[in-house]
């Protein structure tokens, strides 16, 4: 079986600091897998080096065993691949209309009545401010413009970075439960990072642990979940 | 201590924060939840002075008994005499400056006042050298207690996200203020770095400090709020004790949604 993605020893830096040191990662379809680390272990790097933005300095990386290392992020993006990123990053002057046709546009999309009423279903909030410039939208409701816009393009692949950022609890509840119900049915594959390690472990069919750039750990998400260590470093001391 | 009466917030014909009013009481920490886009930060942003309200009050009376109308001050001046700090939702530190200049900035007024015109500053005269000592005791007082003294001298930029968000609490302290207003402090923190900010938050309570805190992360605010204050739709839905708020059924099914096991499980 073809790997939806699949980084070979990929390296990349900020300048003259390494932020990615020799990357192994595998995400077959119809897969959930999520990265642990600490802030600035190079999660988000991780994401954006799949979209070519900062770009691998060394290794390879393949989408449904095609090298797109070096490819330009808008051709990765029509490649299936949509991300969600950290800091939301929506266009602030567009409506919320405009940002989610954005999203299926950049994509090549035409189908986009049906995925607007998949959006809205899932946030019913962003029906409300339809015609609301997105820069005026509080810091939640941005966040779920965000994943929706990255959601419009039907992705075979979804880049999640921080989903739950900023979410209130029912929301950020309501995500892992639609990109749960969204594998499942469509068999979406997921790529997350989340700074809840327990919920993301919970989620994920199986996680990799981020040091310093370099993996130190891979496992399905309940055998992470056993481990000492990372019960140590990334779930204790936190959540009542 | 703050008193909110009757605020208004409109934007065009959006009805941000309807009639809102409640108090903070001093010396406690005071969460604002509710659902995203309920107004919390716009609530925020008029105490702060960033907006002026469309309607409504809001009034701060500090330990000395004197009664400041922030909703008539303008921003800089809610900051440097009424003494409200504030952090906001996404990082807005000086990246190109070092950890400790941010420090420094955030005490521009009392060194500016010091220098005379930058005068005595130039000439190196005591009342200035004496100030500027201070700012720095300070700054390195406030880095101590965050546990980055030994980053000092690096760019705040090239701080891990969870220092960050850490200094910018300390360069809002540094003006020394009787209420300091966070927006999301825990976003984006991992549990560690949580229970860091939990200590912190209780440390600067038990100074004398109030706290207004705008969170989600219900293991944050059930854990160190004394008042919790919830919004829907920009009206107050509830007012009461962390354990009153928890168990209200209009906030359950507007916000915090059924069953917490997961997190139980996690913490057990």
């Amino acid at each position: 079986m073809t790997a939806t993605l699949a980084l070979i020893g990929v390296s990349a830096y900020y300048g003259a600091v390494q932020a990615l040191r020799n990357v192994d990662l595998e995400v077959n379809p119809g897969e959930i897998v999520t990265l642990i680390g600490a802030n600035g272990a190079g999660k988000s790097t991780l994401m954006m080096t799949v979209c070519g933005n900062p770009r691998a300095r060394a290794g390879t990386i393949l989408h449904e065993g095609h090298d797109i290392t070096h490819l330009s992020t808008h051709l990765i993006m029509r490649r299936g691949i949509a991300q969600s990123p950290e800091g939301r990053r929506i266009f602030g002057r567009m409506t919320v209309y405009e940002n989610l046709l954005m999203g299926a546009e950049a994509a090549g999309r035409t189908d986009t009545p049906a995925l607007l009423e998949e959006m809205f279903a899932l946030f019913p909030r962003l029906r409300e401010r339809i015609g609301q410039r997105g820069g005026t939208l509080s810091g939640g409701e941005q966040q779920m413009l965000a994943i929706a816009r990255a959601l419009m393009s039907r992705p075979r692949l979804l880049l999640l970075d921080e989903p739950s950022l900023g979410l209130a609890p029912l929301v950020a509840r309501q995500i892992f439960g639609a990109i749960r119900e969204l594998n499942e049915r469509t068999g979406l594959t997921v790529l997350l990072v989340e700074q809840n390690a327990y919920q993301a472990l919970r989620l994920a069919h199986r996680g990799y642990v981020l040091v310093n750039g370099a993996i130190t750990m891979a496992g399905t998400g309940t055998e992470l979940l056993a481990r000492p260590e990372v019960r140590a470093a990334y779930l204790e001391g936190g959540h009542a | 201590m703050l008193s909110v009466t009757g605020l208004t917030m409109r934007f065009g014909g959006l009805k941000a924060v309807d009639d809102l009013s409640f108090e903070a009481a001093a010396g406690e920490i005071t969460a604002v939840i509710g659902p995203n886009g309920a107004g919390k930060t716009t609530v925020f942003n008029c105490i702060t002075g960033f907006y002026r309200p469309t309607e409504g009050g809001i009034a701060l009376t500090n330990d000395q008994g004197v009664r400041f109308a922030l909703d008539r001050m303008a921003g800089h001046r809610i900051a440097s005499r009424a003494k409200v700090a504030r952090t906001f939702q996404n990082v807005r530190l000086f990246a190109g400056m070092t950890v400790l200049e941010n420090l420094l900035v955030a005490q521009h007024n009392v060194l500016m006042r010091a220098s005379g015109l930058t005068i005595f500053a130039v000439l190196g005269l005591g009342g200035f050298r004496k100030a500027e000592r201070r700012g720095l005791d300070n700054a390195r007082h406030w880095l101590d207690r965050i546990g980055l003294l030994d980053r000092a001298d690096d760019m705040a930029g090239a701080l891990p996200y969870g220092a960050q968000r850490r200094l910018e609490i300390a360069r809002a302290m540094c003006i020394d203020p009787v209420l300091l207003c966070l927006d999301e402090p825990a976003a984006g923190l991992n549990p560690r770095e949580t229970e860091a900010l939990n200590a912190l938050l209780q440390t600067i309570r038990a100074d004398g400090c109030s706290l207004l805190l705008i969170e989600h992360d219900m293991g944050v605010v059930m854990r160190i709020s004394d008042h919790i204050v919830v919004l829907d739709h920009g009206k107050k839905i509830a007012d009461g004790t962390p354990a009153e708020v928890r168990a209200d059924s209009a906030v359950i099914a507007a916000y915090l949604g059924e069953g917490d096991e997961d997190e139980d499980e996690a913490a057990a």
